[in-house]
């Protein structure tokens, strides 16, 4: 087997992974399809936007669970607009936790809300890595010269 | 100075559709903007209520508006009521991640013509637009 094609099967087989373990969903694909020659980098602009959403909100969340007097609205309200853009971009893991966290948020509990916070910082840290690693997978094929294969 | 009614035409009279998205979330922003760019739409983004009712400032007119309903500044049940004060016809869309049958209805109550659960898809779009078409018949 060519390097080429050696490396898409690779893709095509760790992108595969991501799904079935849950990390992204369909809306991930849909993501996917909306890339095209007139922006060739679309789902790596969209994908660092979310992770830059997910260290600001996760920071934010973290203040407000600091303080002597949780304001468990302002907490939900971060988690509210994370679980949105988990959503919108496919993160199925981290939108999961989020749905979590907002439970513990309506209970005012705020060691469950401490773990719900571990739990999303796990999920998006390691979402972080697995996507990297597809988007250095990808850069690979395209420097061999080779096309990026459609995974449905 | 042109009225406030009038659509965009090409050189050829025929009308391009105009959307405006509102949503505070960049990573939504960036999501709608391509989806409509996708499907020809022109479109403008907005970070909140208040800066989608000053986009409609000097007569400026949307065909589509796909509205969040949580935003700072004024929310999209806000910003729908004044759109609609304000005589705006546009075809407005909620679009949000809220799944309670009351606050649906609250943000419809306000003046939508369509309503779309998040994550937006290629396909939700392509329904919410058959409804302009379904309506441009009706003067603007």
């Amino acid at each position: 087997m060519d390097v080429i094609s050696q490396l898409q099967r690779q893709f095509i087989d760790y992108t595969s992974s991501l799904y079935r373990e849950g990390y992204v969903d369909d809306q991930f694909s849909q993501l996917q399809k909306l890339q095209d020659e007139s922006n060739p980098d679309f789902v790596v602009e969209v994908v660092s936007l979310f992770f830059d959403d997910c260290q600001k909100l996760v920071q934010n969340m973290a203040q407000a669970l600091e303080q002597q007097n949780v304001d468990f609205r302002q907490v939900d309200s971060h988690v509210h607009q994370l679980k949105g853009s988990s959503s919108s971009v496919g993160a199925s893991r981290v939108k999961n936790a989020c749905i979590a966290f907002r439970t513990f948020c309506e209970a005012q509990n705020r060691e469950g809300c401490l773990r719900c916070l571990q739990q999303v910082n796990q999920e998006y840290s390691v979402l972080k890595n697995k996507l990297q690693q597809l988007f250095r997978l990808e850069q690979q094929i395209i420097a061999a010269g080779g096309s990026i294969p459609m995974v449905e | 100075m042109r009225g406030g009614e009038d659509k965009a035409v090409n050189k050829d009279g025929r009308s391009k559709i105009r959307a405006l998205v509102v949503d505070d979330s960049m990573v939504n922003r960036t999501i709608h903007h391509k989806l409509l760019e996708n499907l020809g739409i022109e479109n403008q983004v907005v970070g909140n209520g208040k800066e989608a009712v000053d986009a409609h400032s000097s007569g400026n007119y949307f065909d589509l508006i796909l509205m969040d309903m949580d935003m700072p500044v004024m929310n999209g049940i806000e910003a729908t009521r004044r759109l609609r004060a304000m005589g705006v016809r546009s075809l407005i869309a909620g679009v949000t991640t809220r799944s309670l049958e009351q606050e649906k209805q609250e943000f419809m109550e306000a003046g939508l013509d369509d309503y779309q659960e998040k994550p937006l898809t290629a396909a939700k779009l392509v329904s919410i637009i058959h409804k302009i078409n379904q309506s441009s018949s009706t003067p603007r």
